[in-house]
């Protein structure tokens, strides 16, 4: 049956489209635009010229940046769900009300500051004469050079979306139905089978979709890899920076950019469709 | 009923009503003073429209700086194109994009006989870049040479001063590159022996490329200006290339252990230029600003900028700062001793940093980038 758009839910819903319109559906036709301009002389010019896409295309670091960045962040979305789902599941299940409540709250403050001046403060600990190899150096170990790796990176981007995710699988344990878990007790299902069998295909949607936060952040981001991995290996956040900063080639960043929204596209579309594979009204 | 004295204060009405207007006019008399300041916007680095540096000039003339700092000749280059004419009255660019900036019709032509061009060393009186068909376009303020950055527990200043000290196998790992293919491979074409390090046929920039590559097992790390800082101030890099003074003044001042030397094969040296923004309102007000900071006073200021140190190419600025901070001078090498900053210009140790001549400037950047994904 085909549904009428009343006025009333149109009144509600348009501040919405009129806020991706302007800012989503401009800024995305003007990026595609971009892509095909040329620049002369340090200044861009409008055109419909294919050079840009096929100069990025056809570059090996591009695609060696791509995988790079593709897996660090999909590293950086399994990592950060294992490690965030025992946080979630206690703050969920075993804590009281009040300590959820502080424990919420806990995950909330990263956010008061900069992303920035926490991935500054990790060069503190991890540097060669940072405080871990200091305390490492205590009981004759190290130095490890821990700085300016991929390791480093990937600690950067769970500093970025650890809380987030926490708080993403927080919001879909709370909502789960309990009976489900009472249940599979009464069958004798043991804790950690009930958390395989029942807790984690019950909250698979809020699972899933805080991975996909962790990966879209991380996809993007340059932050890390540039303080904590010395950018290497190059990103393609990296390689946008690279591309703009010699010979003004936004057109060429666009390229690289509008990749990267395709990719992410992608990646939401099959994360959702995994999510709620099998789930019916 | 009795009379009530009044006591005798010496104020007549008279007095009272003269005091009370006059009062009044006082912030008519100096209207100046109590004026908002003129803003006057500048377009620079960062560290050109801190107080260090401006704040005489500001009070003198009633003027407040609004600064919007860069950090990059494109990231200039794409502020000024996607703002208005007339956006910057004040731009301060590298010495190579300066034609760039001609070029596109964002500077004001300049009137030399307007500055102190007499003052400043022969070799900074006809800058290239600055002239274009005899009309001056702007005005070199300060610059510096880039070498071999060292950290002083891990290099000596000898081992420090070739570039080979890279491919040392105690520096792997160690040596860290910032992040801008032109000083870097400048200074690989000068390690390849080329007197001219930017006007290299393809076979010498194919040697260029052969010598660089050879250096990325040594790598840890490309970095920014802030990384830069950082990377060398906590030991975590122990040399660094593509930079020199700019970065390791700063943190020599501040107790860090790291210098910088010019290598045997040679150095490069950035310059720094001023421009009056074409559509300025205020181009008279930004012209005294650029006579201001290439005076001698404003050039002893430029050269101890605490954002990052440099040096000026007025000579009666040196000996301003020779009188006003005598170490900070003989640390530059700006003295009157032999070996100074001209000496080392005058015999050919040093040169300029630009943009590659035979190539255009977009192989040079896509190497770089393949050089940093390899």
């Amino acid at each position: 049956m085909r549904r009428k758009i009343s006025l009333y839910g149109l009144t509600f819903s348009l501040p919405l489209l009129i806020w991706q319109i302007l800012f989503f559906v401009f800024p995305l036709l003007f990026l595609i635009a971009l892509s095909f301009w040329t620049v002369k002389n340090f200044t861009m010019r409008p055109d419909f010229n294919m050079v840009n896409w096929t100069t990025i295309y056809g570059r090996g670091v591009f695609w060696q940046a791509y995988g790079t960045t593709f897996a660090l962040a999909a590293a950086a979305s399994v990592l950060t769900s294992v490690l965030a789902f025992p946080a979630a599941y206690a703050i969920a299940f075993k804590l009281s009300d009040a300590a959820r409540r502080w424990a919420v709250f806990l995950m909330v403050i990263p956010f008061f500051t900069s992303y920035l001046v926490r991935v500054y403060s990790w060069q503190i600990f991890l540097s060669d004469n940072g405080i871990i190899n200091v305390i490492l150096g205590w009981v004759g170990l190290g130095p490890f050079q821990m700085l300016n790796t991929v390791g480093a990176t990937i600690i950067g981007y769970l500093t970025l979306s650890f809380p987030l995710v926490v708080l993403l699988q927080l919001f879909s344990l709370a909502f789960l139905d309990r009976t489900l878990i009472e249940a599979a007790h009464n069958l004798r299902c043991g804790r950690v089978r009930t958390v395989f069998a029942v807790v984690i295909p019950s909250a698979r949607v809020g699972l899933v979709i805080a991975a996909l936060f962790c990966f879209i952040l991380s996809f993007g981001d340059f932050v890390s890899p540039v303080y904590l991995g010395g950018g290497e290996p190059t990103t393609l956040s990296i390689l946008i920076t690279d591309t703009t900063k010699s010979g003004q080639q936004w057109p060429r960043a666009a390229v690289i950019a509008l990749t990267m929204i395709g990719t992410l596209m992608l990646v939401a579309f099959a994360a959702v469709k995994f999510a709620y594979k099998g789930k019916t009204k | 009923m009795p009379k009530i004295e009044r006591p005798d204060t010496g104020l007549t009405r008279r007095a009272l009503l003269a005091t009370g207007a006059a009062t009044l006019a006082l912030p008519m008399l100096s209207r100046r003073a109590f004026a908002a300041p003129t803003e006057l916007t500048m377009l620079a680095w960062y560290g050109h429209a801190e107080p260090d540096i401006v704040a005489e000039f500001e009070a003198e003339n009633n003027v407040k700086f609004i600064p919007k700092y860069y950090t990059g000749g494109d990231n200039m280059l794409g502020l000024i194109s996607q703002s208005p004419p007339g956006t910057f009255d004040v731009i301060l660019s590298d010495a190579e994009y300066v034609q760039a900036l001609n070029a596109a019709g964002y500077v004001e032509e300049l009137d030399p006989n307007d500055y102190a061009l007499a003052d400043y060393f022969p070799e900074f009186q006809n800058f290239p870049g600055n002239w274009q068909d005899g009309k001056l376009f702007s005005l070199v303020t300060r610059f510096g040479f880039l070498g071999v950055a060292y950290n002083t527990d891990a290099l000596t200043e000898a081992e420090a001063a070739n570039y080979n000290v890279f491919w040392d196998p105690k520096l792997t790992g160690k040596v860290g590159h910032f992040d801008w293919h032109l000083p870097n491979l400048g200074q690989m074409s000068l390690l390849n022996g080329n007197a001219s390090p930017y006007d290299i046929d393809e076979a010498a920039w194919t040697a260029v490329k052969e010598k660089t590559k050879t250096l990325r097992p040594q790598i840890g790390g490309f970095f920014d200006y802030g990384g830069t800082f950082s990377s060398l101030n906590d030991g975590q890099m122990l040399a660094f290339c593509g930079i020199g003074d700019w970065i390791t003044g700063v943190l020599e001042k501040n107790g860090a252990k790291v210098r910088s030397v010019i290598p045997e094969q040679g150095g490069l040296q950035w310059s720094e230029c001023f421009s009056i923004g074409k559509g300025s309102q205020k181009a008279d007000l930004a012209k005294k600003w650029i006579q201001y900071i290439t005076s001698a006073k404003g050039q002893a200021k430029s050269a101890q900028m605490a954002a990052y140190p440099a040096l000026i190419p007025n000579q009666k600025g040196w000996e301003v700062l020779q009188a006003e901070n005598p170490a900070e001078a003989k640390r530059q090498g700006m003295t009157k001793e032999a070996g100074n900053a001209m000496d080392m210009i005058r015999a050919g140790r040093i040169k300029y940093r630009q943009w590659p001549i035979q190539q255009d400037l977009e192989t040079w950047n896509d190497f770089w980038s393949e050089y940093k994904g390899a």
